[in-house]
């Protein structure tokens, strides 16, 4: 059965692109078949953080619209078989998708896959409101800061109002994704903690993603967290974030990316 | 640094919190009963669920707006063997009763 989910935030830079990449990257890496669709006209970037973009042929407005077949557009990557991605158009203008086209083509993507992971633009506009219309499921990317919960509150709204399952008086699964966290600050008290964001926002958790320096090197390069390094702490989270995405019960462990002898010696002892 | 910091004031987390609890029960009011629907779906949910094993996924909950009145649709599909294993579990006294 396949599963359609948006990975949305409202607020921009919190990291949606490069979670979207990491946890379809981690789908994939167990053999089932994934789909990473790019949903931001004009401002693609998913390519990019896939190390695909020179490989970009037609696009999702292209299939949307009936000037190519999806399996012309769709990228296979060339580290994971079962990894696949549609990228969003560059040139055209975000109102060449209509709601008609966006869904024939999530629901070819559910006849090919197990899962199509839509990477939603910034924002409440049209563009949001589509990646998310057709998803079954949300994972809400937010920063544990003011700005990004604020606007993740706002998000969950719409999931509940805007969504085809929630018209139809059906659930739509919302569950948050921590990112660019610090537990060194949040236990100083400089940083909202997990609770306090888990309280406010009040949906399940999926994971905690430490702030890391790995990501800004995997983007450099174009392979998510989750391609290489074993060893670093954000790509385990994702992968750990994955799993439950998967339905496992996988053990929430809050990640320390900054317990060093030197840190243990002077800091405020981790909770 | 942790001994400076120490005598410093805590941290601005609080804050943080306390002001966007704030800000939110104001914003999710002001923006209309944007989830009553989902809020009612989950505390639905809770409650059947106590009671009677089911799919979650059977139950449907709807609003719909007509003039000065809403109705509000409930539909629930419960295999008809779990309603006859939950009744034996309940004594008569504690049954629900149905609005």
């Amino acid at each position: 059965m396949s599963k359609v989910i948006v990975v949305t935030s409202g607020k921009g830079g919190v990291g949606k692109t490069t979670s979207t990449a990491s946890i379809g990257v981690a789908l994939a890496q167990t053999g089932q078949r994934v789909c990473i669709v790019d949903f931001d006209v004009g401002l693609r970037n998913l390519d990019l953080v896939m190390g695909a973009e020179r490989r970009v042929v037609y696009d999702f407005i292209n299939v949307a619209q009936g000037d190519a077949k999806l399996a012309q557009a769709l990228i296979r990557d060339k580290r994971i078989d079962t990894l696949h991605l549609l990228a969003a158009s560059q040139t055209r203008d975000k109102d060449a998708l209509t709601d008609e086209g966006v869904e024939r083509v999530i629901g070819e993507l559910r006849d090919s896959f197990d899962w199509v992971l839509c990477d939603s633009p910034a924002g409440i506009e049209r563009g949001a409101l589509l990646a998310m219309r057709f998803a079954d499921q949300a994972v809400v990317v937010t920063n544990p800061e003011v700005s990004s919960v604020r606007d993740s509150d706002r998000i969950i709204g719409l999931l509940d109002s805007k969504t085809r399952r929630a018209e139809r008086g059906e659930r739509i699964d919302k569950q948050l994704l921590l990112t660019r966290f610090d537990a060194g600050r949040s236990n100083r008290g400089e940083m909202l903690s997990v609770a306090d964001v888990l309280d406010i926002l009040s949906i399940p958790l999926l994971g905690i993603i430490p702030e890391s320096e790995d990501i800004l090197r995997a983007s450099n390069v174009g392979a998510p967290v989750t391609m290489t390094g074993l060893t670093s702490l954000a790509g385990r989270a994702y992968r750990d974030a994955a799993r439950r995405l998967a339905g496992e019960t996988v053990p929430t462990v809050i990640p320390d990316e900054k317990k060093t002898l030197l840190n243990r010696l002077f800091g405020r002892r981790a909770a | 640094m942790s001994l400076f910091r120490f005598f410093k004031s805590r941290g601005t987390a609080p804050v943080a919190r306390e002001r966007l609890q704030i800000l939110l029960t104001h914003e999710r009011v002001a923006l209309g009963p944007r989830d009553l629907v989902a809020i009612l779906r989950d505390d639905l949910l809770a409650t059947i669920a106590r009671h009677i094993e089911f799919d979650p996924e059977k139950l449907s909950v709807k609003m719909d707006r007509a003039g000065a009145f809403s109705t509000l649709e409930i539909d629930v599909e419960i295999p008809s063997d779990k309603i006859n294993s939950a009744a034996l579990r309940r004594t008569p006294s504690t049954q629900a009763s149905a609005a």
